[in-house]
């Protein structure tokens, strides 16, 4: 068979062109400027900046805060992670008993995922409102006295509340398809082969929920470790002080609040690190998984 | 190994169609049964509620003695074997032959010498170790079989195993079915649309159309002296040649020619000749003209009318026929009756 091809080969230079201008213009450059300025320590009013070498870097893995956040970042990536994914699992294999086909329906249950994580920081701000928040007087019938934006606690508490709320839909949605994917036929041998509802449940569905799940493993780590900056910047309401804050936000209070450009750059590219880190990492999997059918 | 028992057994579906009609028969302890229809006509359903993934809307099921209608499929001593084999995509073919056997706690010897009982039985030792998707369709059809034989069940069940399969293997795997289901001597029952199928392995054919049991009997019985209109012309390729003709006291009349029967009617009838108990005879009574002749090497089809009816005459290969007039006697006692309206047997 004919391969089809470009005569020339400036049309395909030419397509490719915006597509390169985007990703040059706004990922490279910025990339490159953040990798530059992690070096210099810059002037707070803009005069000048001096180069400090590895200094930022190392003053960030000296600094308690910093690592304390960063402690902070990883329990409430894992917290928000697997409660998400837990969640939607555990609702995605009971709605999919009811629901088998009904896409519709599917549909309207995708919805959440269109909040914007500001307007789902929001919708927690009522929620867990001081006075009149429904969560609130929920926590005080338990005898929890809650207050958010107060207490360390209870304030990542509402980080991680919200967060999982906001992310449970997406979970849901590819988990019911993943489930819906597997033949009726595997299901049903397996209902001959085995009566006990969970061995079936963990030797052959979740088996093959795998690759569903493993995908979105690394979705959620994203979410959680970036996505949920708006959430914590609504639930904070722009006063860290006490509060706790994801490493994404901390770049921001300390470039944008903090004017420290240099030591904000250095945290980014060590956020671009994990990421890379993350992205290579899920590459080799997806290359090692089997393929099923 | 057990017989199986549906008396009344009825399905309707919450939609309110009505897959299946009241229907009660026996299977006998190591029959080899089929149930055989076109697509829709409930042998699936049937097969299925046996299997216990369909609920029996009405009537009762038994396999042994026992009362099955609320036992779980697990509970019910059953092994089936699937159209798609539905074997799990990220076991290998031991584990998948050993599952049904570890969650009924046998112990992990007995499970070992039980596949490789199995896995020798079907020629898949070598294969032992490898995932479904590195096998080819027969191969998967065979571990399908060892998932169903090392749970030595009371009762197999097979939904349509071979129609996933190329013809040669097709007709190979029939016989290795057949062959492993009388060493076993497991009742079994086996769905397929192909009447071929039906014809060769069963020891009785369980025939059905639109929900309802149409004809049960050997595939001689059912061949020979068919139930109705539609299982005369679903059973046999080519089907039997069905003609409407007229009978009086003894005898038939069909294109201006008296043939004798044995059934005693009067009035219209649909009348039944298989192809192959129509035979050219230079001095037989019924005009035929020959208009296409299918070669198959071991033997003839003529197609071809008598007046304004369609016939096919099957004959051997060293039969001399062109096409053109070709007169044809009929075998002795071979015409069946059915009723010109319901297509009942006379």
């Amino acid at each position: 068979m004919k391969r089809a091809g470009f005569t020339t080969a400036w049309l395909p230079i030419l397509l490719l062109v915006p597509q390169l201008i985007i990703i040059a213009v706004f990922f490279y450059w910025p990339a490159a400027h953040a990798i530059q300025s992690s070096f210099y320590l810059q002037d707070p009013f803009g005069f000048g900046s001096t180069f400090v070498g590895w200094e930022n870097y190392t003053h960030l893995f000296s600094n308690s805060e910093y690592l304390r956040i960063a402690g902070f970042t990883v329990i409430f990536t894992i917290l928000v992670t697997f409660l998400s994914l837990g969640l939607a699992l555990l609702l995605a294999v009971k709605a999919d008993k009811v629901i088998r086909g009904a896409h519709s329906y599917r549909t309207l249950l995708m919805w959440v995922y269109a909040v914007a994580p500001p307007v789902a920081g929001f919708i927690g701000l009522i929620m867990f409102d001081q006075s009149w928040g429904p969560l609130t007087e929920f926590a005080q019938m338990l005898g929890w006295d809650f207050t958010l934006g107060v207490t360390y606690f209870d304030t990542a508490t509402a980080m991680v509340v919200v967060s999982v709320w906001k992310q449970v839909p997406v979970n849901f949605i590819f988990f019911l398809s993943g489930l819906q994917s597997i033949p009726k036929s595997v299901r049903e041998a397996a209902l001959i082969d085995n009566r006990s509802a969970s061995g079936r449940f963990w030797d052959v569905t979740f088996p093959l929920l795998a690759p569903t799940a493993f995908f979105l493993l690394i979705i959620n780590i994203t979410y959680s470790l970036f996505d949920t900056f708006g959430v914590v910047d609504t639930l904070v309401k722009g006063e860290p002080g006490n509060n706790p804050m994801t490493l994404v936000y901390k770049v921001y209070v300390d470039g944008f609040r903090g004017n420290d450009l240099g030591g904000s750059s250095a945290q980014s590219v060590i956020l671009m690190v994990l990421v890379l880190a993350l992205t290579v990492f899920q590459f080799r999997m997806v290359e090692r998984r089997i393929h099923y059918t | 190994m057990a017989q199986v028992t549906l008396s009344g057994i009825r399905k309707v579906y919450p939609n309110g169609f009505q897959a299946l009609t009241t229907t009660s028969f026996d299977i006998p302890d190591g029959e080899f049964t089929v149930l055989v229809g076109p697509s829709g006509c409930g042998k699936s359903t049937l097969l299925r509620m046996v299997a216990g993934l369909e609920d029996i809307t009405e009537g009762e099921l038994r396999i042994g003695d026992r009362v099955v209608n609320d036992v779980d499929p697990a509970d019910r001593d059953i092994a089936m074997v699937f159209q798609n084999y539905a074997l799990y995509p990220h076991m290998t073919v031991r584990k998948n032959i050993a599952y049904g056997l570890k969650n009924r706690g046998t112990s992990a010897e007995d499970i070992a010498k039980k596949v490789a009982q199995a896995s020798d039985m079907l020629g898949l030792d070598d294969y032992l170790d490898r995932k479904p998707s590195q096998l080819s369709g027969g191969q998967r059809q065979r571990v399908a079989m060892g998932r169903a034989i090392v749970r030595d069940p009371a009762l197999f069940l097979f939904d349509e195993p071979l129609s996933n399969l190329d013809a040669k293997l097709r007709n190979q795997m029939r016989i290795e079915i057949k062959a492993l289901q009388r060493r076993l001597g497991v009742t079994s029952i086996y769905v397929t649309h192909d009447q071929v199928e039906a014809m060769t392995m069963a020891d009785r054919i369980i025939v059905m159309n639109g929900g309802k049991v149409e004809q049960i009997g050997t595939p001689a019985e059912v061949y020979h002296a068919p139930a109705s209109t539609f299982v005369a012309s679903f059973m046999g390729a080519p089907p039997m040649n069905l003609v409407p003709a007229h009978a009086v006291a003894g005898m038939v009349r069909f294109a201006k020619t008296s043939l004798a029967v044995e059934t005693h009617t009067d009035g219209p009838v649909t009348m039944g000749i298989r192809p192959e108990d129509l035979i050219p005879d230079t001095s037989g009574p019924l005009p035929f003209d020959v208009q296409i002749i299918e070669e198959l090497g071991a033997h003839r089809l003529l197609h071809g009318v008598v007046g304004d009816e369609k016939l096919t005459v099957h004959v051997g290969k060293d039969t001399d026929v062109g096409t053109g007039p070709v007169p044809l006697s009929v075998k002795p006692g071979a015409i069946s009756l059915f009723h010109h309206e319901t297509g009942t047997r006379l």
